[in-house]
C-alpha cells in the first residue's frame, strides 16, 4: 500500500518537503506554538543538520519528519506523500520502509547481542535469516565493528553503542536517516568519531541524513543548516564542507 | 509475520531467564499438580477395572432387600437354602449359584488368633467366585449334608496362623466351634472395597448356620451367569424366580435386589467423580492465580520496556506487532510453564505409582489439555498488558526513562 505509493515518486522531487508546518499543542490559552511556519524541502543525498536551543522546534521538528507525529497545519510531504493522510499503521510501515532512526541515548535493546539489534528491523521488514544475517554484518562492517557482533549494549562502550545504533538505522538502506543529537552523550573524540562516520555514509553511499543538534562543532560536518528559533527558521546557509 | 513474532518473543523470553521461571511458577504448580492426580487417579481406575474382573465379570449378588411396613425401611425376611435350590433348579442362564453368609470372627490355631472373614457356602462358591484350590479339595456332599466341621483356607489365614506349620488336616477354633482344615485357596490379593479376600475361611453353611450364625439364615446368593453376555439376561431371569418366591405388595419394592460387580464398583466411581470435581476446582484456581502472576508481570514488562516499545514503534514495528509480541509471549511463558508442569507431573506421578500400588499410565489427552489451557490463561491473561503496550505512543515511549 504505502510502499507502493512512495516508490513511485522515488526519483523525482525532494525526499521530504515542509510547506508552512505548523504544530500546536494543547487548546486555548494554554496552546503552545512549537512551530509557527516552517517551510523547507530536503533533497536526496544532503546532510542537513537542525540547530537550534531547547524550545525552538527542532525537536518537533524532528517528530514530524519521523512520522512520530503530524502537522497541526501545513504539509508535510515525504516524498510527495502528504502524511497526515496515512493512517498510524501506515506511518508505521513508512518508518519501517524508508527512514532510520539515531537517538542521543543510543537507545539499544538491553541484553540484547549487536548483532540481534541489527536484526531488528530486518526481521520487521520479512528479510529471511540468511540475508538479515549478510545486512546486518555488512552494516557493522560499514561502522567497524565487525569484530563485535555478539557483544550486549552493556558489554560495549558509548561510542560502539551509537556505531551499532547507526549500524541499526542504515541497515534497511533508508530514504532519510534522522539522528537526533547522537553526541550528545559522548565525548569530544567520540562525538568527532561518529560525525565522521555520518558524513562518511553521507558522501559514500549518498545517505540523506538530517542531523539535529545544538552544537557548532557538530553541525560543520553537515552541508546545509537549518536555524530554529521560536517556531521558525531563522537562519538557512550552505557550508564549504558540501 | 508470527514466525518473526516466535522469534521476538523467544529473544525477550531469553533475555529474562529467571524472571521468566519465576513468573511461571504459578501455572508450573498448577499443571503439575493435576497431571499427577489425574496420572494417578487413572491409575486407580484402572485398577478397579481389574479388581472388578478378578471378582468375576459374570457375578451376580442377590441380597433380601428391604420392606417397608409403616413407614420405616425394614429388613426383609432372610433367604434360605431353599431359595439356593430354587435357582439352581428353575434357571437356565446361569453356571453355578451358592449361597453366601459371612461373619467375621475370632479364629484361633494354637497360640495364633485373627479376625478373619468366616464364609458359609458350598463347593460352587469356588465356580461362582471363579476361584481354584491351591492344595486340598473341596467340601464333599456329604460334608455338607452334615454339617461336617471341615474348613478351607484362604492364604492370609495361611500365612498368619499357621506360618511354617502344616495346616492339612489341623483344626482351627471359629467361635468356640472347631473345624480341620482340608483345603487351601489360591491367592487372590487386595480388592479396592473389600479388602484382603485371602483373609478368609470357608465352611459348609450348613457348619455356619447351626456353630456360627445360630439360624437357617442365608444372607447372600452369588450366582454367575453362563456369559458376559448373558449378564443381564440372568439378572432378569433371577428377578422372575424371586418374585414369585418372595412375592410384595402390588406397587411395591422387590423383596430382594440383584447386584452386579459393575454395579458395586458404582459407588467407587461417584466417589471419583467427586475427586475430579475438587480436582478441576483446584486446577481453575491455581490456572487463574498463575494468570494472575502472568498478567502482573507483563504489566511490570510493558512499563519497564516502555523506552524499548518506542525503538520498536520508531523502527516501524506496527500496533498489531506490538500487541501480538506481547500476546504471544505471555502464552509462551505460560505454555512453557504448562509443559515444564506436565514434566514435572508426570515424574511425580511415576514416582508416587508405585508408592500407591497403582499402574502409571500416561494420558495423552490431558497433557493436550493442559497444555492448550496453561497458553490460553498466557493469551487471556497477557491481553490487557499487551493492549497497553500496542497503544504507546511512540514519542512518548522514547522519551520514557
Amino acid at each position: 500500500m504505502v510502499e507502493g505509493d512512495l516508490s513511485a515518486k522515488a526519483h523525482d522531487g525532494p525526499v521530504v518537503s515542509f510547506e508552512h508546518v505548523a504544530k500546536v499543542y494543547g487548546e486555548g490559552e494554554m496552546a503552545v506554538r512549537a512551530l509557527d511556519d516552517v517551510s523547507f524541502d530536503i533533497y536526496e543525498g544532503e546532510f542537513v543538520a537542525v540547530m537550534g536551543s531547547s524550545g525552538s522546534g527542532k525537536s518537533t521538528t524532528m517528530n514530524i519528519l519521523g512520522c512520530l507525529d503530524t502537522p497541526t497545519h501545513g504539509r508535510y510531504l515525504f516524498r510527495g506523500v502528504d502524511v497526515k493522510t496515512l493512517t498510524r499503521d501506515q506511518r508505521a510501515l513508512l518508518r519501517r520502509h524508508y527512514l532510520g532512526f539515531v537517538f542521543q541515548g543510543f537507545n539499544l535493546l538491553s541484553r540484547t547481542t549487536a548483532l540481534e539489534n541489527l536484526e531488528l528491523p530486518l526481521i520487521y521488514r520479512r528479510i529471511s535469516k540468511s540475508g538479515r544475517r549478510d545486512m546486518a554484518m555488512e552494516a557493522l562492517h560499514a561502522v567497524g565493528l565487525e569484530n563485535r557482533e555478539h557483544h550486549t549494549a552493556a558489554e560495549l562502550s558509548g561510542g560502539q553503542q551509537q556505531r551499532v545504533a547507526i549500524a541499526r538505522a542504515m541497515v534497511t538502506s533508508p530514504s532519510l536517516l534522522l539522528a537526533d543529537e547522537p553526541t550528545g552523550n559522548l565525548d569530544t573524540a567520540r562525538s568527532q568519531e561518529i560525525m565522521e562516520l555520518l558524513a562518511k555514509l553521507n558522501a559514500e553511499n549518498g545517505l540523506t541524513i538530517v542531523l539535529v543538534t545544538h552544537e557548532e562543532d557538530m553541525a560543520a560536518f553537515a552541508g546545509r543548516r537549518l536555524e530554529f528559533r521560536d517556531g521558525n527558521i531563522v537562519h538557512e546557509s550552505k557550508s564549504q564542507a558540501a | 509475520m508470527i514466525g518473526n513474532i516466535l522469534l521476538l518473543s523467544m529473544r525477550e523470553i531469553r533475555r529474562n531467564v529467571l524472571r521468566s521461571i519465576l513468573t511461571t511458577l504459578g501455572i508450573v504448580i498448577g499443571v503439575a499438580a493435576v497431571i499427577v492426580v489425574v496420572t494417578l487417579g487413572a491409575g486407580t481406575k484402572a485398577q478397579v477395572q481389574t479388581e472388578i474382573s478378578k471378582l468375576g465379570s459374570t457375578m451376580l449378588t442377590v441380597f433380601p432387600g428391604q420392606r417397608r411396613r409403616s413407614g420405616a425401611a425394614q429388613s426383609a425376611p432372610p433367604f434360605e437354602i431353599e431359595d439356593v435350590n430354587a435357582l439352581r433348579r428353575e434357571t437356565v442362564m446361569l453356571s453355578s449359584v451358592a449361597p453366601m453368609s459371612i461373619q467375621r470372627q475370632m479364629v484361633v490355631y494354637g497360640n495364633g488368633n485373627r479376625r478373619s472373614q468366616v464364609v458359609g457356602t458350598d463347593r460352587e462358591f469356588v465356580n461362582v467366585r471363579n476361584w481354584d484350590l491351591e492344595a486340598g479339595r473341596l467340601f464333599s456332599a456329604a460334608e455338607e449334608q452334615t454339617g461336617k466341621p471341615v474348613c478351607i483356607i484362604g492364604q492370609t489365614v495361611k500365612t498368619e496362623l499357621f506360618k511354617d506349620e502344616p495346616y492339612m488336616g489341623n483344626v482351627l477354633r471359629i467361635n468356640k466351634a472347631s473345624c480341620e482344615v482340608i483345603g487351601l485357596l489360591e491367592p487372590k490379593g487386595q480388592v479396592m472395597f473389600s479388602g484382603d479376600q485371602d483373609d478368609v475361611v470357608v465352611v459348609p453353611i450348613k457348619y455356619f448356620q447351626r456353630r456360627i450364625a445360630g439360624n437357617t439364615n442365608v444372607d447372600q446368593i452369588y450366582v454367575a451367569a453362563l456369559d458376559d453376555s448373558l449378564v443381564d439376561a440372568a439378572q432378569a431371569e433371577v428377578e422372575v424366580i424371586m418374585r414369585e418366591r418372595r412375592p410384595s405388595q402390588p406397587g411395591a419394592e422387590d423383596l430382594f435386589s440383584v447386584r452386579g460387580v459393575q454395579e458395586m464398583s458404582t459407588a467407587f466411581q461417584s466417589s471419583t467423580a467427586v475427586m475430579t470435581g475438587f480436582l478441576s476446582a483446584i486446577a481453575a484456581i491455581s490456572l487463574l492465580v498463575g494468570g494472575i502472576g502472568i498478567m502482573n508481570i507483563m504489566l511490570v514488562s510493558v512499563t519497564e520496556r516502555t523506552r524499548e516499545i518506542g525503538i520498536r514503534m520508531a523502527i516501524g514495528a506496527r500496533e498489531k506487532e506490538v500487541l501480538l509480541q506481547f500476546l504471544v509471549e505471555a502464552a509462551m511463558l505460560a505454555g512453557l510453564g504448562g509443559l515444564v508442569g506436565i514434566i514435572i507431573g508426570l515424574a511425580g506421578a511415576m514416582a508416587l505409582a508405585p508408592l500407591l500400588n497403582v499402574p502409571f499410565i500416561i494420558q495423552p489427552d490431558m497433557m493436550i489439555m493442559a497444555f492448550v489451557f496453561s497458553a490460553l490463561v498466557g493469551v487471556v491473561f497477557g491481553y490487557m498488558p499487551a493492549r497497553n503496550a500496542a497503544r504507546l505512543d511512540p514519542i512518548d515511549a522514547l522519551r520514557h526513562e
